[in-house]
């Protein structure tokens, strides 16, 4: 697991069931974060899989959420937290001098815990994204990818009368649906999502759940839950993170049936976390 | 029992400002009526002439109520952009540290006496503008004006960089996320979100410049004047009420009268415009 990996070729994810197959679309490796003097973070090393979902499970604190900034480098943007080690998206060092962390930041999308739709209108949140990338050269054209980015996100039925309502207006499992929309108006290849669920209802998360199966079709989605059923449900490829490293990784049907380690497996039957 | 006691002297305090607060209004109002009593209030509000003191009075506030405006909207002009500017930078940019010293000397220039800004405003910005305008008189509403915006910057400021500050983390991360600058995630997620704040806080700067009388009375001079150019001198409804009232009016004559009338006008609008940043800010709180 430690050794390096030759990039310029994708390697195929190994020992997986489901993402078997699956070319490698980011892979990190000896990533360490402090919090200041406080790390957070040990050496961890892993590839996730090219339009798959990777679940990132683990007891609350234990550095999950905090992994997952590390790749579209939201933790940029916490003055204390500094970054180590190498994360490659498709082949390329996303700490890369020449790398512009606006673009990198439209390639890799993120969902947040808590729905944060902006106070604008429903077409204003989707819309946002793209008018800062300048992604649409007419209005017909910002229609068309609202639109689209809607019905992606299994919003458009509930949305398309009231468009011009805000977005704040939703119920919590729509405006989460609609951050989804937001993030995939930009056209990315990953998204992360930081327990996506977490606020809904067994209803609302169950219509996220069924998205996140739809979206693995079209784009590389890593998803941090603290709930295992959830996990097992949505995911192909699961990360046991403990104490700020990780633990164990594989595929999600090996991860619950036949964890390796005892603190996984301690874990996944509920004898702590 | 000593508690008690105690309890009973804080709410005489407190009951004693509402009661004085309540005279002075009565006072004003009372005043006013007898003024009313002799000048019309269609003719106070329309007549375009304001010399109560003349020997044939006219009384029409218009020139006075348009000085007060005139020099407000030129304070507005210098107070609105750079307040904001100021108010994005310490919410959105400035370091901790930066905003821990900066933020209290912002409140600490309010304390600075407003004579002293009117002295700056007569004695140096006005000079400086007369080599930029020829023919500036010695006494105008721009000087004035300018300078009473840099007294309500803080205030502006201030007050809008609490209603930025108080837009929740998470939407600054939605939009950063999305790889916006943290430029266009202030100008175009965290002041939207904030709007009805920074207006209520404009408007709160714009009641603060409508009472302001210092800095008019001594930079603006005291003739009212209806007139749109700022350049020229215009006396506003305070800087009236102070060179009256220092005057040796007889009580109860219709001269006397006129300050109450120019008070109840100045505080109705000073009421209006306080009482629409009161509904601004409730608006603000209620969406976060
Ligand atoms: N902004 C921050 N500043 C300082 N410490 C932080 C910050 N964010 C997280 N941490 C610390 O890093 C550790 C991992 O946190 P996090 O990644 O949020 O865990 P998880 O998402 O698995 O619950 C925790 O001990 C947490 O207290
Ligand atoms: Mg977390």
């Amino acid at each position: 697991m430690n050794q390096r990996v030759e990039v310029a070729a994708p390697v195929v994810a190994a020992g997986s069931d489901d993402a078997r197959g699956r070319p490698i679309k980011i892979v990190n490796r000896d990533v360490n974060v402090w919090y200041g003097d406080k790390r957070a973070l040990h050496d961890v090393s892993i590839d996730i899989p090219d339009r798959a979902v990777t679940a990132f499970i683990g007891p609350s604190g234990c550095g999950k959420s905090t992994f997952l900034r590390c790749m579209n480098r939201m933790n940029d943007t916490i003055p204390s937290a500094r970054v180590t080690g190498t994360i490659e998206i498709d082949g390329q060092d996303i700490h890369d001098r020449s790398l512009d962390v606006v673009q990198l930041r439209a390639r890799v999308g993120m969902v947040f815990q808590k729905p944060n739709p902006f106070a604008k209108s429903i077409y204003e949140n989707v819309a946002y994204g793209p008018r800062i990338h300048g992604l649409a050269r007419s209005k017909a054209e910002l229609d068309a990818i609202v639109e689209q980015s809607l019905k992606r996100a299994a919003l458009w039925d509930e949305a398309k009368d009231r468009l011009s309502q805000p977005g704040t207006g939703l119920s919590g499992g729509q405006q989460q649906r609609l951050c989804i929309a937001r993030a995939i108006a930009v056209d990315p290849e990953v998204i992360l999502m930081d327990e996506p669920a977490s606020a809904l209802d067994p209803i609302a998360t169950a219509r996220i759940e069924d998205l996140i199966d739809e979206l693995r079709q079209n784009y590389t989605i890593v998803i941090v839950t603290h709930n295992m059923q959830q996990a097992a449900r949505v995911s192909q490829r699961t990360a046991f993170f403990h104490l700020g490293k990780l633990v164990e990784e594989a595929s999600t049907e090996r991860m619950f049936t036949a964890p390796r380690d005892k603190r996984t497996q301690d874990y996944i039957t509920g004898r702590f976390g | 029992m000593r508690e008690k006691a105690v309890e009973i002297v804080l709410f005489l305090c407190a009951a004693s400002s509402v009661v004085i607060t309540i005279a002075i209004v009565g006072v004003l109002v009372y005043e006013s009526l007898a003024f009313f009593r002799s000048v019309p209030l269609i003719l106070f509000l329309t007549d375009t002439v304001w010399t109560p003191l003349f020997a044939n009075p006219r009384y029409g506030i218009l020139p006075l109520l348009n000085g007060t405006l005139l020099t407000t909207l030129v304070a507005l002009c210098v107070a609105g952009p750079l307040g904001l500017v100021a108010a994005v930078y310490l919410s959105e940019f400035a370091a901790p540290r930066v905003r821990e010293i900066v933020k209290p000397t912002l409140e600490l220039l309010s304390g600075v006496p407003t004579v002293v800004y009117g002295f700056f405003a007569l004695l140096f910005v006005t000079p400086l503008l007369q080599k930029v305008i020829p023919g500036l008189p010695g006494f105008n509403v721009l000087s004035a004006g300018i300078v009473m915006g840099i007294m309500i910057i803080p205030y502006i400021a201030s007050l809008s960089e609490d209603a930025m500050r108080a837009v929740p983390q998470g939407l600054r991360d939605g939009s950063l996320a999305l790889g916006a600058t943290r430029l266009e995630t202030a100008f175009r997620v965290v002041l939207p979100t904030a709007i009805s704040g920074v207006a209520a806080a404009f408007v709160l700067g714009i009641s603060r410049a409508v009472g302001e009388t210092m800095v008019v009375a001594i930079a603006a001079g005291q003739q009212p004047n209806l007139t749109l150019d700022p350049r020229e001198p215009a006396a506003t409804i305070t800087a009236y009420i102070v060179q009256v009232a220092l005057g040796d009016l007889p009580h109860g004559s219709i001269g006397y009268q006129t300050i109450f009338a120019a008070g109840l006008t100045l505080l109705l609008i000073t009421l209006i415009f306080n009482i629409l940043a009161f509904w601004l800010r409730a608006r603000f709180r209620e969406a976060y």
